[in-house]
């Protein structure tokens, strides 16, 4: 016969059973064991340890029902928010605010990830303009003020092509392949300032091969190209235009 | 850091400096301060690519670096200044205010730059706004440097940090890194330079070529020659000077709406006049005598000097204690108490959160615990005149949002729950510290919406922007309207009401930033006056 339990526990079923056989088991009283506090869950309403009265909840008072699960992501909006407020101070600063964003992006401190490269190398890649080299840096901050070990190399451009160029530049006289020039060169200057010190020992041997290629290239590059740049289609884009117009047949 | 600070800094680094440096500036906000391997390695990122990265952000004062004992260098984010980065648009705005457009050209030049030196400030604005001008008109440089002398004499801007100039012994090796000092003294003093020259206008395409080739061999020369006379003078904006200027504005405001406008003014000149004398962290400002504000007063309010006497009796009676009165020698002396100032602002913004988020009722139920401090259920009841259920149900809704808390007091020692008063409360700084970090949450929801908007429509937004560029080339070709309707049409009507949708809802969302920052300016500002020690 299980010994009698204390009058909380009384009247429950089975989980009683349970823990009054565990009782029965040890001879000496002993305290009920936390697990038990839960005991008269279901049976009236649930023992707090403090008096429910004093903050507010009277005898017999329907209390909410429990929560089962995690509140929901959007609740139902009960009081709508006042409106903003408009005028003019408002306005302005929403149109700073979206002239910042676009202003910022542009700038050189917006640095984008690196394009992804394609899965073939491809001819018209030579040609293309493509995005500003990874580890260039497109300003020029004041080196003094940074520690030493965040310094990327540039190096100087030698001084002998300046002079090349600029004669050449007044021969031609099509706007297109001057800009084309302006972004090679740029694009020079960039390939030249990815050295860090790692790097560098690598790339000396390659350096002088470049340097020569490049102003080699330089001058085929406008002797080669009958064709003015932004003429040329590589085909890439065909096909690839939304067929929304399903009209007409694609031939 | 809080997990909505962090999320909000992350978000505000990817919309303004690209995915790569918000990678590296949310690793060093969580983790704290690291050398360089560290970053790299587990950011995953390239060398380069962290260098470029961190050059950016130090250069936009957002990380800094500090030279530790073993020699290495170790990179510290400033999560704070990296949030301030949604209140740029409120300090460009104020700048236009008081220093007119060339005021607000240069703050935002030095927030789009992080520092510059004054001579390049000065050149890039007056191009910008040469531009803006009519053909012929240059704007000239002189402008320019008053302007940002003027700035510089307010504070508005305020030097950088500079290299030492203790002449290193050649044996010794340069440090790692720069030790950057600045001595209070020199924070705002403008060098002198001699800039003279006129804004430069981008010429139209016929003088380009001309033009390009001597400007190319100028740039050439002008960056080998010799360096300009600021060099390595940077300058920045005083963020904290801004703050105390937006602080300033919400008490005078304040005190017009509580009494009126007259009243409005004599704050504002006494702040005016306690500017550069009071420390922006001061509880309360100095003192001033009556007849010094007497003196002081703007041109226009010719208001007699015993009127101006009943105002600040009036003003210092008042139970908000924003004016106090601190002795009776000039006349009478009177100090604007700050701390009590933003103390009742950040109240107030309380209050009106609780009005509008639970009702009326609830809002009177608030404003009653904040007067009486503690009340017990039966007492809140009965002084907020509300039927019992429904005063408590309101009461269990903002105990279960944090508004309000509750205060055990034992009547005897073994906190019998029986035996125990349960007082209701409402604690300011801590209902101010969670509403503040619901606000963070606020400002990243908003951010992340408006990308997703943005992201729905890319499709659409690209094919009207090419539209536009298509119309734009036409015009300057000269075409005929009957082909520009044609190109205009390009867009369907549904498809313009998208357009319209999303315009509209990007707008709202902007500007509900803008909104949700004012408070969080009030309520950090609250926060901080109560952190710092005397």
């Amino acid at each position: 016969m299980p010994r009698p339990l204390s009058k909380r526990c009384g009247a429950a079923a089975a989980p009683d059973a349970r823990e009054a056989a565990a009782h029965a088991r040890s001879p000496s009283p002993r305290p009920p064991p936390p697990a038990m506090a839960g005991r008269g869950r279901g049976r009236g309403r649930g023992q707090m340890t403090f008096n429910v009265e004093a903050v507010g909840i009277g005898k017999g008072d329907a209390l909410p029902p429990p929560t089962l699960q995690p509140s929901p992501l959007f609740p139902p909006l009960e009081h709508r928010a006042a409106p903003l407020p408009g005028g003019e101070e408002g306005e302005y600063m929403l149109a700073l605010k979206q002239e910042l964003r676009g202003a910022m992006k542009n700038l050189p401190y917006f640095i984008k990830p690196g394009a992804p490269r394609r899965d073939i190398e491809r001819y018209s890649d030579k040609y293309q303009i493509s995005s500003p080299v990874d580890s260039a840096i497109d300003w020029n901050p004041d080196w003094r003020r940074l520690p030493r070990e965040l310094k990327i190399r540039v190096r100087r451009l030698r001084k002998g092509r300046t002079t090349i160029l600029i004669p050449k530049c007044k021969q031609r006289v099509a706007l297109d392949k001057e800009e084309t020039i302006k972004k090679l060169e740029s694009l020079e200057k960039k390939e030249e300032e990815v050295t860090s010190e790692e790097e560098e020992e690598k790339e000396e041997e390659e350096e002088g091969k470049e340097e020569e290629e490049e102003e080699y290239d330089e001058e085929e590059h406008e002797e080669e190209t009958d064709y003015i740049m932004s003429y040329f289609d590589n085909g890439e884009d065909f096909g690839a235009d939304s067929d929304d117009n399903m009209d007409e047949a694609v031939y | 850091m809080t997990q909505a600070e962090i999320k909000l800094c992350s978000l505000l680094l990817q919309e303004h400096f690209g995915e790569i440096v918000e990678k590296i500036g949310t690793y060093l906000i969580r983790t704290g301060t690291q050398p360089l391997r560290m970053i790299v390695n587990e950011t995953g990122l390239l060398l380069d690519q962290v260098k470029k990265a961190l050059c950016v952000l130090i250069q936009h004062n957002l990380v800094t670096y500090q030279l530790q004992k073993r020699g290495f260098v170790e990179y510290e984010a400033q999560c704070k200044r990296v949030l301030r980065i949604l209140r740029y648009p409120r300090y460009i705005y104020t700048a236009k205010t008081l220093y007119n457009d060339t005021g607000e050209l240069i703050v935002e030049e030095l927030l789009l730059n992080g520092k510059m030196t004054m001579s390049a400030v000065v050149r890039k604005v007056a191009d910008r706004l040469t531009e803006t001008m009519e053909d012929g008109k240059t704007m000239d440089y002189t402008d320019v440097s008053n302007t940002f002398v003027r700035l510089a004499d307010t504070h508005f801007v305020q030097r950088c940090p500079l290299i030492p100039e203790t002449p290193e012994t050649p044996d010794a090796p340069p440090p790692p890194a720069p030790m950057l000092v600045i001595n209070e003294k020199d924070m705002y003093v403008v060098p002198r330079l001699n800039l003279i020259g006129k804004g430069k206008r981008r010429r139209s395409c016929d003088e380009e070529e001309n033009g390009e080739h001597k400007a190319k061999k100028q740039k050439q020369d002008g960056e080998s020659s010799e360096p300009l006379p600021d060099d390595g003078i940077y300058w920045q904006v005083n963020i904290d000077r801004f703050h105390q200027h937006f602080r300033d504005q919400g008490i005078v405001s304040a005190v017009a709406n509580r009494m009126d406008q007259t009243s409005s003014e004599i704050v504002r000149t006494m702040l005016r006049m306690s500017e550069v004398t009071t420390s922006s962290s001061a509880p309360y400002t100095q003192p001033l005598s009556s007849n010094e504000i007497f003196r002081s007063l703007p041109a226009g309010y010719n208001i007699v000097k015993q009127v101006l006497d009943q105002y600040l009796t009036l003003l210092a009676d008042d139970p908000l204690e924003f004016v106090g009165k601190s002795g009776d020698s000039g006349g009478g002396m009177y100090t604007v108490n700050l701390h009590k100032a933003l103390a009742s602002l950040a109240t107030a913004t309380l209050e009106s959160i609780v009005e509008e988020r639970f009702g009326s009722r609830c809002a009177r139920i608030f404003r009653l615990l904040l007067r009486k401090k503690h009340l017990e259920q039966k007492q809140v009841e009965d002084f907020a005149m509300i039927p019992a259920k429904e005063a408590k149900d309101m009461l269990y809704k903002m105990l279960s949002e944090n508004v309000v808390s509750l205060q055990e007091i034992p009547k005897t020692p073994d906190h019998a729950p029986s035996r125990t008063f349960y007082l209701y409360t409402v604690n300011i700084l801590s209902s101010a510290r969670m509403l503040l970090h619901r606000c963070y949450k606020s400002v990243a929801n908003l951010i992340e919406r408006r990308q997703y908007e943005t992201k729905e429509n890319k499709r659409l937004l690209e094919k009207s922007q090419r539209v536009e560029a298509i119309l734009a080339s036409m015009q300057a070709t000269g075409a005929e309207d009957a082909q520009l309707q044609e190109i205009e049409e390009m867009i369907t009507v549904p498809e313009r009401q998208q357009l319209e949708n999303l315009k509209r809802n990007v707008n709202k969302i902007d500007a509900s930033e803008n909104q949700v920052d004012e408070t969080i300016f009030v309520l950090e500002s609250f926060i901080e006056s109560t952190m710092k020690k005397p």
